[in-house]
């Protein structure tokens, strides 16, 4: 595993995951990240030989919360709708890389249900939305004991700064 | 012909960089046993500690989801694909309970603690 993780999203997708959280409050909303997993283990910027995993976020999958029993503080999506949200992914070339969800009046932590229910590898987007109003977004990976989530780099880039088949490790 | 087993991508790196494995096997428990000895790292995501598969790891037998089967004990035969699909889910806990690393938990916790207490009145 690398010393750290890193999320390279554009600003318009990190902005519709915020509207998507104001537009569902007080209910959870959630959704499918779809982009690519880099292998390439890339140099930190601060070239002190840390080592960083980047992934990018080219699409999102908006998905409705199904749980209808206390969709204030849970959110679910079935295997059905995992299994649609990769297929739109494999019709772009691109996979399922994470899930979004926000936390109404809570802050973009994880919970302990988040970290009972999560799998490995995926990266989880969580937006705070206070009043109605969305504010932090954070996003985590559960690590690989289970034990608890680290919390992993939302970095915005702009779209023309990321290559069309890869990453781009000069451009910020 | 073996039963075929379908690894999703988050459990991957956990079985080699592998998207299915083959074994021959008489249910779907014990291809799940196969594969969970073959990769050991995988067990802790599959299984809760008492051995149970986990509420969100999803099993199907070609299309038919074994809860309603026989759950582990639906029988596979030669050519089956047995499909581990994940469901997701999460959210708040009322009580303010994190799962995050020690010193971002110490944060939380502090800023929790600034909303519960108000600042102290400076004098007048």
């Amino acid at each position: 595993m690398a010393d750290a993780a890193a999320l390279w999203i554009s600003g318009s997708l990190a902005e519709k995951i915020r509207a998507h959280g104001a537009e569902t409050y007080p209910h959870e909303c959630c959704g499918a990240l779809l982009g690519r997993d880099s292998s390439a283990v890339l140099e930190s910027d601060h070239g002190k030989g840390a080592l960083t995993l980047a992934r990018e976020i080219l699409q999102l999958f908006p998905l409705v919360n199904r749980r209808d029993d206390s969709p204030r503080n849970r959110f679910s999506v079935t295997a059905e709708d995992v299994l649609t949200a990769e297929k739109a992914a494999r019709q772009q070339g691109l996979e399922v890389v994470g899930w979004y969800h926000s936390h109404p009046d809570h802050p973009a932590r994880p919970s302990e249900y988040d970290r009972d229910h999560a799998w490995p590898w995926y990266s989880y987007i969580i937006v705070s939305v206070q009043n109605g109003a969305p504010q932090d977004m954070t996003s985590w990976r559960l690590n690989d004991d289970r034990a608890e989530f680290s919390p992993e780099g939302i970095e915005i880039r702009h779209r023309a700064a990321v290559s069309a088949t890869g990453f781009s490790t000069t451009e910020k | 012909m073996p039963v075929k087993v379908m690894i999703p991508s988050p459990l991957r790196p956990y079985a080699g960089k592998r998207d299915s494995a083959e074994f021959s096997a008489g249910t779907v428990g014990e291809a799940l046993g196969h594969l969970t000895t073959e990769f050991a790292e995988l067990r802790k995501h599959l299984f809760t500690e008492d051995g149970k598969l986990r509420s969100f790891v999803n099993v199907y037998v070609n299309d038919e989801d074994i809860r309603y089967l026989a759950k582990e004990n639906t029988p596979t035969k030669d050519g089956d694909t047995i499909s581990i699909i994940p469901s997701i889910a999460g959210g708040v806990t009322f009580s303010g309970a994190v799962a995050v690393p020690g010193r971002a938990a110490l944060n939380f916790a502090r800023n929790l603690w600034s909303l519960i207490v108000p600042p102290r009145r400076i004098g007048i």
